[in-house]
């Protein structure tokens, strides 16, 4: 699915312009505490960031504040060099769940909200077709007309895809996306957002604990952890694609997550 | 397929024995009891169907469904949009809910008719009152149960307050509202006989009574089978209204 000029190679990503740069950012939320404190993490044009961590240690709350949808209270966000208030046009979210609107369609879900006043205006035809293109990119073409009630949990999944992606987002924000899907469909979808992520030219900052999935998907990979959270360390990955074909190299990163996450935890 | 329509069928014929023999027996104590049986009463019925007696009352019955409906929805689904939003509303108003909800409408009868007068108005207001409580709660439990990444999805979209309210939350709690509109439904029919026997001069209740005081048992059985059709035409309308909104 991936032709490998359609990889982004690494030395030239990390000259890439930052789409979203957070910067000594701290939160805390009364009654827990500090949750995060002094981070500071870059997303560069279609790079493809993992932000590791064990269950509770912040990643989500951080994601929620690097996306705009929590003020933080010290610290500042600049997506597309502009400091962020709230959620900007151009990123969109995808979450554990694929939250589609049951009273919808799958073109309806897929299309909802790019009407929204504070949207960036576009015809309707143009609308349809981005809706269209995201819908076959997932692998539902010919599906437009059903209810979620009548899809899978895969192709729930894939439908929550395709409607972040009919947003032609610079960043797309994926909060486990896929931790709720078997094994097997999790493996297809984690190849899908790679391959569709490069084909939109969208960066992507995924929040997971799953160290393979960090490994499989992302160029590169930032350890969270610690009470308040903090970034750990940081990890670039050059194995080439699909990495199922290199396992030395997987398992010695792996390994060396592994090494890096005992020694956070102490 | 012929299970499906044949159980049923069998239920409603074995009914319609019991009611033969009831009548049968209540006859040989009291002659005048033999228009109760199920053979005066179809034919009874045929008659009314095809007359212009009963038409007129079937309207307005209708009609007062339709208006106690609309107006316990004006009032169910605010409040129960702010009984699902506010936990101060919510904790203050649950006891009265479930105090007043408990009260059978038709105990208001007589000072709504001393309040309101004799009419329609009365109707209305046991009506609307029957019909209130399981919209109002089941707008409520809706709100509580909006999925809340549906909400993180709207203002990922920089949605405005309108949008927010008309594009998700409104339609996210339809399925809810519906399932309440089929319970007031129910009650609401329930309530409309026995309202419609004080102080109007139309509608089935009234009918009832009418042929009661008419001593035309054969037509007051017809309206009883009348009742309870379209009371079961209005539970399925509901019902199929409730599913095509859900697409399930």
């Amino acid at each position: 699915m991936n032709s490998p000029l359609a990889e982004p190679a690494i030395a030239e990503a990390s000259r890439a312009p930052a789409v979203l740069e957070g910067r000594g950012l701290s939160y805390a939320h009364a009654g827990v505490g500090t949750i995060f404190d002094g981070v500071s993490l870059t997303v560069r044009r279609r790079e493809i960031v993992a932000l590791l961590g064990s269950s509770g240690c912040g990643k989500s709350t951080l994601l929620r504040v690097l996306a705009g949808l929590e003020k933080p209270v010290a610290g500042e966000v600049r997506f597309l060099g502009d400091a962020l208030a709230e959620p900007h046009p151009r990123s969109a979210l995808v979450f554990q769940q694929p939250s589609l609107l049951p009273w919808l369609n799958l073109a309806g879900n897929v299309g909802f909200g790019l009407d929204f006043a504070h949207q960036p205006k576009a015809a309707r035809a143009e609308l349809a077709e981005r809706v269209a293109a995201a819908i076959d990119a997932v692998g539902l073409a010919g599906r437009e007309a059903a209810y979620p009630s009548q899809l899978s949990g895969g192709m729930a999944q894939r439908a929550a895809l395709a409607r972040a992606l009919a947003r032609q987002p610079e960043l797309l924000f994926a909060d486990e996306p896929f931790s709720a899907l078997d094994a097997i469909t999790r493996a297809e979808m984690q190849a899908l957002l790679v391959d569709v992520v490069h084909r939109w030219h969208s960066a992507v900052l995924l929040v997971t604990h799953d160290i393979d999935e960090a490994i499989l998907v992302a160029d590169r990979i930032v350890l969270m952890g610690g009470r308040p959270g903090r970034l750990v360390q940081e990890w670039t990955v050059d194995i080439p694609r699909p990495r199922e074909d290199f396992p030395e190299a997987v398992s010695a990163l792996r390994l060396a997550i592994l090494a890096a996450l005992r020694h956070s935890c102490q | 397929m012929v299970v499906n329509l044949l159980l049923p069928l069998t239920g409603l014929l074995a009914a319609a024995l019991l009611w033969a023999v009831g009548a049968g027996w209540l006859a040989s104590h009291t002659p005048v009891a033999a228009s109760f049986a199920p053979l005066p009463a179809f034919e009874a019925l045929l008659q009314l169907l095809q007359g212009r007696d009963l038409w007129p009352h079937v309207g307005i019955s209708l009609q007062r469904v339709g208006i106690g409906l609309a107006i316990a929805l004006v009032l169910g689904i605010p409040l129960g949009v702010l009984t699902g939003l506010s936990k101060w509303f919510s904790r203050s108003t649950t006891p009265l809910f479930q105090f007043a909800r408990m009260i059978s409408p038709l105990s208001w009868m007589p000072l709504a008719v001393m309040v309101l007068g004799v009419g329609d108005a009365p109707v209305y207001f046991l009506l609307a009152f029957a019909a209130v409580w399981p919209i109002l709660l089941n707008t409520a439990s809706g709100v509580a149960q909006l999925d809340p990444n549906w909400l993180l999805l709207a203002r990922s979209l920089s949605a405005t307050r309108r949008e927010t309210i008309l594009r998700v939350i409104l339609p996210g709690i339809t399925a809810h509202i519906l399932t309440g509109v089929r319970l007031a439904i129910g009650i609401i029919w329930i309530v409309l006989v026995p309202a419609e026997m004080l102080g109007v001069s139309a509608g089935l209740g009234y009918f009832i009574l009418d042929s009661r005081d008419r001593l035309a048992y054969s037509d007051l059985m017809a309206a009883i089978l009348v009742i309870g059709f379209l009371g079961y035409l209005l539970d399925h309308a509901a019902r199929s209204l409730h599913r095509r909104w859900l697409h399930a």
